[in-house]
């Protein structure tokens, strides 16, 4: 019906081929997605992971940027920073408290083109149970038809969180206070076939 | 003490593996609740858990030793003034010890080696990881591991005040012969 409705309205605005206001899917069927973090160990290198299972969609027309939304859950549980220990500890109570809070969420509240392909994106995320308004710099890396009949559009954003913002107040040492993290989407127009 | 056990007691060997294992457990037990709530600075943060894993696989040698050396020597008789009940839940519970170890310390080492990493013994040698990669591996170990540590420290419990009741009530030879005496010799 969603379907039915989108390809209405495509058919309204006309079969121009350009890019237009669409809803995009966020790939993580095919994995041309990702939710990236890194937080420095000690101070003396940085320590790189991913949550490997999210989902998430997003509004975009460039004709009319400020109207754009987003809107990711991701599943904490699926942390993987490429060992199973740590891993474990990062589910634990110490830090994301996975049983308790099962999925983050991220939801837009506003989007600024910058120009040059760049912009900000305001929105809320809620992590380990709370909620604050983050800001996104966000850059457009391309969008435009695939191989396959489909359109795809995608971004790349960056932020840093305080983990004791959201209460995760695990000591890990001064310099490990901050979290950065590396958003890379792409989506799919669900308003094509 | 013989080497090998008797009729009437225990060798050294079962005698000797029984006490250190039991001292072993124990000591894990409380290193294992110790170790997870040091803080990332402390300096056992690192050599808590390496020794938890290195005494652990130790510990499984150990065990495999001892279930073998089990089979293959007789079991000495159990006291004579034993009820049968008392018979049967005692070589249940001693069953379970067993079981429970195994479970245990195989439910460890799946924690340690989910993603593919051996756990290195004290840098003498490392146990590769076999089993690895299950979905949930590290959680699931991990909570099969703490639920079978607190069952067999209340076994042991059990086991270990059952001794004592025998020992200083029933007055007969079960502990005495668990530390080496001949039950002959202590009527």
């Amino acid at each position: 019906m969603k379907k039915l409705i989108a390809l209405g309205f495509t058919a309204l605005l006309g079969f121009s081929g350009a890019l237009h206001a669409a809803e995009y899917k966020i790939d993580t069927a095919g994995a041309h997605a990702f939710v990236q973090f890194k937080i420095k160990h000690l101070g003396y290198s940085w320590l790189y992971g991913r949550f490997n299972d999210f989902e998430g969609r997003f509004n975009y027309d460039p004709a009319k940027p400020e109207a754009s939304t987003v809107d990711v859950t991701i599943k904490t549980a699926s942390i993987d920073s490429n060992h199973a220990e740590r891993d474990k500890h990062l589910r634990g109570k110490d830090f994301l408290a996975v049983d308790k809070y099962p999925t983050a969420t991220f939801k837009s509240t506003s989007f600024k083109a910058l120009g040059d392909g760049k912009a900000e994106l305001k929105g809320t995320l809620t992590l380990h149970g709370v909620s604050k308004p983050v800001t996104i710099a966000v850059t457009e890396i391309g969008g435009g038809k695939d191989p396959w009949g489909g359109v795809r559009q995608g971004f790349h954003g960056t932020t840093e969180i305080a983990l004791k913002d959201f209460g995760i107040d695990y000591d890990l040492g001064p310099a490990s206070q901050i979290v950065e993290l590396t958003l890379d989407v792409e989506g799919i127009a669900q308003s094509m076939m | 003490m013989p080497i090998k056990n008797t009729n009437s007691r225990y060798g050294w060997v079962s005698v000797g593996i029984h006490w250190l294992m039991a001292l072993t457990v124990i000591g894990m037990f409380a290193l294992g609740i110790w170790m997870r709530q040091l803080s990332y600075y402390d300096p056992w943060y690192r050599d808590g858990p390496s020794l938890h894993k290195g005494i652990g696989i130790l510990l499984l040698i150990a065990l495999l030793a001892r279930i073998v050396w089990r089979n293959i020597n007789i079991r000495p008789s159990d006291d004579p003034a034993l009820k049968t009940w008392e018979r049967v839940t005692a070589h249940l519970t001693h069953f379970a010890l067993y079981g429970l170890m195994l479970a245990l310390m195989v439910a460890g080492y799946l924690i340690s080696t989910a993603d593919g990493r051996p756990i290195d013994v004290f840098g003498l040698f490392n146990v590769p990881a076999t089993l690895h990669g299950l979905p949930d591996q590290e959680d699931i170990a991990g909570e099969v591991h703490e639920i079978l540590a607190w069952i067999l420290i209340l076994l042991a419990g059990v086991h270990a005040l059952a001794a004592l009741k025998h020992h200083f009530i029933n007055r007969d030879s079960t502990l005495l012969k668990m530390l080496g005496r001949d039950a002959n010799s202590t009527k």
